[in-house]
């Protein structure tokens, strides 16, 4: 009963955050400089990140795919066609976005929660600016355009860790060729940079309503920090069984 | 002008505010001191409406703080500039884009005038040619300095300051005392000053408001506090030897004088 009232509480103060979230910025050339410094931020410093994980987990896909589904009896083409299909529908949207959670959540709530117990969110407040618009829309913009990039380069990446199997010998280029192509449904990317919207827009809210409204001192961002990157993986794991329903 | 009448402000059952009345005059250092605890930074808060009284009325110039829309109070904030305990200046931002920031936010003069505007506050609190450099390289003292050009940026009508000498050594407490009372007199700014520092009370307290388990004791200037009969008050102020020393000297004076020295003492 406590955690259903506790739940509702936590509910109804995001979306009270959100209410202010969602408003118009007081000042466009400051959100501007802002939602540059977020992209760049959030989502340029996590490219390295993205593509080494992306390139190995491709290769690994590729690997176990022509460990223990290829037979006689099954197409050469397969190995390329699941990796592509893994790659496209759940990792590269998905997974990627779990990891990006634990860095990019645990960053914003740990930047706002310090802002809130050094009082600069309440300097804010008193120079008569909306501090969470102010704040946390370049955040959720910034990460919202730059989601589908790294979701992008992360297919890209994957493609490229299969590609590099074939240097070991397990797979050749044509076979992988034949695979990445065969029956590929376009809509299919589409599904991709959708989910990565949401997700994105679930990561850097979440995230920002546990930093901002952290109470008490470093311990309390800390603990903001770990709990913005579960309430976010949760969530977005929830929300991929959603949107898998409703747009595949 | 600031008018605060019958405030009251309760957290939960405890009740920290009880019916605090005071008036804060234009042009003049005021002072709110009490002890730690006293509920000295929650009337603070209060006034600058980062906490919302439990009953009571916060007049700026006749406006009730109280009652006014969500669009008039942030009108009435681009009024305000405060200085935290901690400076509460941007890590990311340097010095001179700290100062700048009410400005960006707020101005519509080009940018080259917000960065003479900038310049001029920082020239204001001695801190030219700091500009480039980012809070974390500075000292404590300069970063208050920094938060008082951040908040005078704007030109604003009413200045508050929550311990602005907390954490810094007694000749940089000086400095940035006079530095509240010179912008205070030559800008005409209503200025609340939180403190709990002797050195302040006794050099820039022209009317001072003593609050003491969330009441307000005793208002009145630094000359008036040595003849203050308050209990509570002179167990406050005179809680050190060394001004338990100055009073009993200084009602020695007036009795040789021939005025009647405090009966309390």
């Amino acid at each position: 009963m406590l955690t259903v009232k506790s739940g509702l509480t936590h509910l109804g103060r995001y979306v009270q955050l959100m209410g202010r979230v969602l408003t118009q910025p007081d000042r466009w050339r400051m959100f501007y400089k802002q939602y540059i410094s977020e992209m760049f931020q959030l989502g340029y410093n996590s490219i390295g990140l993205v593509l080494i994980i992306s390139f190995f987990i491709g290769a690994v896909i590729c690997l176990q795919i022509k460990l223990n589904i290829q037979s006689p009896w099954m197409p050469r083409m397969v190995v390329g066609y699941t990796t592509r299909e893994i790659m496209l529908l759940e990792f590269s949207s998905s997974i990627m976005c779990l990891i990006l959670a634990g860095k990019v959540g645990s960053n914003i709530a740990s930047e706002l929660g310090t802002m809130r117990i050094t009082q600069q969110i309440d300097a804010l407040d008193i120079m008569g600016v909306n501090s969470a618009n102010y704040l946390i829309l370049p955040k959720i913009a910034g990460l919202m355009t730059i989601m589908p990039v790294l979701v992008t380069l992360s297919v890209f990446s994957g493609i490229m860790g299969a590609y590099a199997t074939s240097l070991m010998g397990t797979t050749t280029v044509p076979e992988l060729d034949e695979g990445f192509r065969y029956q590929f449904n376009q809509w299919f990317f589409w599904c991709g940079m959708i989910k990565a919207v949401v997700y994105a827009f679930i990561i850097t809210s979440v995230s920002a309503y546990k930093g901002y409204t952290v109470e008490g001192g470093s311990v309390e961002v800390g603990k903001a920090s770990t709990d913005a990157v579960v309430s976010s993986s949760i969530l977005v794991l929830f929300a991929d069984i959603f949107l898998t329903q409703i747009l595949t | 002008m600031i008018e605060v009448k019958h405030l009251y402000k309760s957290f939960d059952d405890k009740e920290v505010l009880k019916d605090i009345n005071a008036t804060f005059n234009n042009g003049q250092v005021n002072l709110i001191i009490g002890q730690s605890g006293s509920g000295k930074t929650v009337l603070i808060k209060n006034i600058v409406g980062l906490l919302t009284p439990t009953s009571g009325n916060i007049l700026y110039d006749g406006r009730d703080f109280v009652t006014l829309t969500k669009k008039e109070r942030v009108m009435l904030r681009r009024e305000m500039g405060m200085i935290f305990q901690s400076a509460a200046l941007f890590d990311s931002l340097t010095v001179l884009e700290n100062v700048m920031f009410p400005l960006d936010m707020f101005s519509d003069k080009p940018y080259e005038d917000r960065v003479k505007r900038a310049q001029h506050c920082l020239a204001r609190v001695n801190l030219e040619g700091t500009d480039k450099k980012l809070p974390a390289e500075l000292s404590g003292g300069m970063q208050k300095r920094v938060a008082i050009a951040r908040a005078i940026a704007l030109e604003p009508k009413y200045l508050f300051c929550d311990e602005p000498n907390s954490g810094l050594d007694p000749k940089t407490s000086i400095v940035i005392d006079e530095l509240i009372a010179g912008i205070t007199h030559e800008d005409k700014i209503t200025t609340i000053v939180n403190t709990h520092d002797m050195n302040s009370v006794m050099g820039i307290g022209e009317n001072i408001t003593f609050i003491c388990e969330g009441r307000a004791e005793w208002q009145g200037s630094n000359k008036e506090i040595m003849d203050a009969t308050n209990k509570p008050l002179e167990d406050f102020i005179f809680a050190s030897d060394i001004l338990r020393q100055a009073k009993i000297t200084y009602d020695n004076e007036k009795k040789k004088k021939g005025l009647s020295p405090d009966p309390s003492l």
